[in-house]
């Protein structure tokens, strides 16, 4: 598969779009195991949709050897994919929808937005980062819902832009302070997704948070990237506010290496 | 389900006869416990040694027409973690055997993980020597009869639980190997592990797989393991456990027709789903009672009649 473009999302995050049937025809949540050749092959939720044109786009942000020679890639470049692979977001007939993203969490949330909006949800979505630096598809998700009742709620922890403090503190806030949410999608650090599940449980909203393991197979067989008795990249990545109450052991508190041995959040 | 599907491996008690394969899930108890839920007879452990393992890095699998080429690089949490795995195991209720898939690079190094596992609950072990990527241990002992030997002889003096040897293809007498393993004491076989494979991606004109040579498993590689049950079951007594590409009922059937007791399924729980232990017992049940047999154990190694 060669690499049709890419594109600066912030200093350290570039997205790759690349032209593919099956993934462009995806769902939102659903993603693809990238191989970039002779270094390694990591799992990247899908982060641009576009059926029409057959486009499909990975975001990444640069954190290892993979990730830093995906970065140095350029158009024409080639690169494997394979999927795409997991289940995706649930989109219930709900109004009222809270979607909080932190980090790079919003490549899987940005074509859920765009699915929601396209079917007149209201969306809210809080967007978390570290500094304004940081922040990802800002414009993007801005102009999304510019044209409807929804909005954007900006959190950075210097206070570099919008609210200073945590996302899961700004959503807090709007769960006890306005009406009820139908449901609250998340991705983003697992500390942040398992704050919101507490407080999707304290507030009694539905809850769908997309969880990030090592993989390797992608296909349900290996075991590397197990929670209690699900696999991450077969029965997940999405998990329902009810599975991740039975696996509350493990959510938030560790994953696995590639080892199998358990790694503390 | 009827007990006309019970069968008895080694002293090994399984109410049907499909097993979850070694190296599929069985990274730790959840996992384990999940495939015997869904109707599992018994299940194996990933492959466990007496160090932690990350594996090779990924590509690890390449999924390739006619089945699943990987070289994981036996990836486990050495026995050591693993007990608790296990423990957690028998804990959470484990209504079916569980046995421990271990490896090693000496026979005492076999004989150290098969008995810290079966002091951890393991209700048997199953000898890999027959991983095909991973130098110095697996197929590079299985491929030699008299290692095989030594390997089963030390493990058969660590622990008093069943001890089977998982086998494999990439030898030009798998039955010499076969004999060799039971000699030695091995209680049953499995036949067979995955077949030396590999894949090169034409774009870029490498090697796909991180390790360059892996193991093919999956359909492509089930007429392979049915010749290999056969004439192993014509040569020894111990029970045969099928294992390679076994899908639907059908195959299964097959299997038990060559000779074997039981079947190992694992590459199919990818197109399948964890549902298919139980879509395969149903099928197997089916099939008995149409050829109007009252157990199992009736059709096992039937084909060797012709």
């Amino acid at each position: 598969m060669k690499i049709a473009s890419f594109h600066d999302e912030t200093s350290v995050v570039k997205s790759f779009t690349f032209h593919d049937r099956l993934c462009a025809n995806a769902e939102p949540g659903q993603f693809v195991m990238i191989w970039i050749p002779g270094v390694d092959e990591i799992p990247m939720s899908l982060s641009t949709l576009h059926p029409d044109t057959n486009e499909a786009a990975v975001t990444v942000e640069k954190v290892g050897k993979a990730t830093k020679t995906l970065h140095r890639m350029k158009t024409e470049d080639t690169i494997g994919v394979r999927g795409p692979f997991g289940n995706s977001y649930v989109i219930s007939k709900a109004q009222n929808v809270m979607i909080v993203g932190g980090g790079t969490g919003l490549a899987s949330l940005a074509p859920l937005a765009e699915r929601l909006v396209e079917q007149r949800a209201k969306v809210t979505l809080l967007i978390g980062a570290k500094a304004r630096r940081d922040l990802l598809f800002l414009d993007r998700m801005n102009q999304l819902l510019s044209q409807t009742e929804g909005q954007v709620i900006i959190t950075t922890e210097d206070a570099s832009y919008g609210v200073k403090g945590l996302v899961t503190e700004s959503a807090k806030k709007l769960l006890s302070q306005r009406g009820k949410f139908d449901v609250i999608y998340a991705c983003g650090p697992e500390q942040m997704m398992y704050k919101m599940f507490l407080l999707s449980e304290k507030f009694n909203v539905q809850f769908q948070a997309s969880l990030e393991r090592f993989m390797r197979c992608a296909i349900g067989l290996c075991g590397t990237c197990i929670i209690g008795k699900y696999r991450v990249c077969r029965d997940g990545p999405v998990f329902s506010g009810r599975q991740l109450r039975e696996v509350k052991d493990e959510f938030g508190h560790f994953s696995r290496g590639f080892d199998g041995r358990r790694i503390a959040f | 389900m009827t007990n006309r599907l019970a069968i008895e491996i080694a002293g090994l008690r399984l109410s049907n006869p499909t097993m979850l394969a070694a190296g599929i899930l069985g990274l730790s108890g959840a996992s384990l416990l999940e495939a015997a839920k869904n109707g599992a007879g018994a299940v194996v452990t990933k492959s466990v040694g007496l160090q932690p393992r990350a594996g090779y890095a990924n590509p690890a699998v390449v999924q390739v027409g006619c089945g699943l080429l990987n070289a994981m690089g036996l990836p486990n949490p050495g026995t050591k973690d693993f007990a608790e795995e296990i423990r957690e195991l028998k804990k959470g209720g484990l209504k079916v055997p569980v046995i421990a898939s271990v490896f090693g690079f000496s026979g005492e190094e076999f004989a150290d993980a098969a008995r810290v596992l079966t002091r951890a609950g393991a209700d048997g072990v199953e000898l890999n020597v027959s991983c095909p990527h991973v130098d110095k241990t697996g197929s590079e002992i299985g491929q030699n009869p008299s290692l095989v030997a030594k390997v089963v002889k030390r493990v058969k003096n660590a622990v008093d639980t069943p001890v089977i040897v998982k086998l494999t293809p990439n030898v030009a007498d798998i039955v010499e190997v076969a004999e060799a393993g039971v000699r030695a004491g091995a209680d049953a076989i499995v036949a067979i592990n995955t077949v030396r494979a590999m894949a090169i991606n034409v774009e870029t004109a490498r090697p796909i797989l991180a390790n360059k040579i892996g193991g093919l498993s999956g359909s492509a590689i089930k007429p392979i393991a049915v010749r290999c049950v056969y004439e192993i079951y014509e040569n020894v007594k111990v029970p045969i456990i099928g294992c390679g590409g076994i899908t639907s009922w059908r195959d299964a059937v097959e299997f038990m027709l060559a000779g074997a007791s039981a079947v190992q399924i694992g590459t199919a729980i990818a197109s399948e789903g964890l549902e298919v232990f139980k879509s395969i017992t149903v099928g197997i049940d089916s099939y008995i009672m149409e050829k109007g047999f009252r157990s199992v154990k009736e059709i096992v190694g039937l084909s060797h009649r012709h």
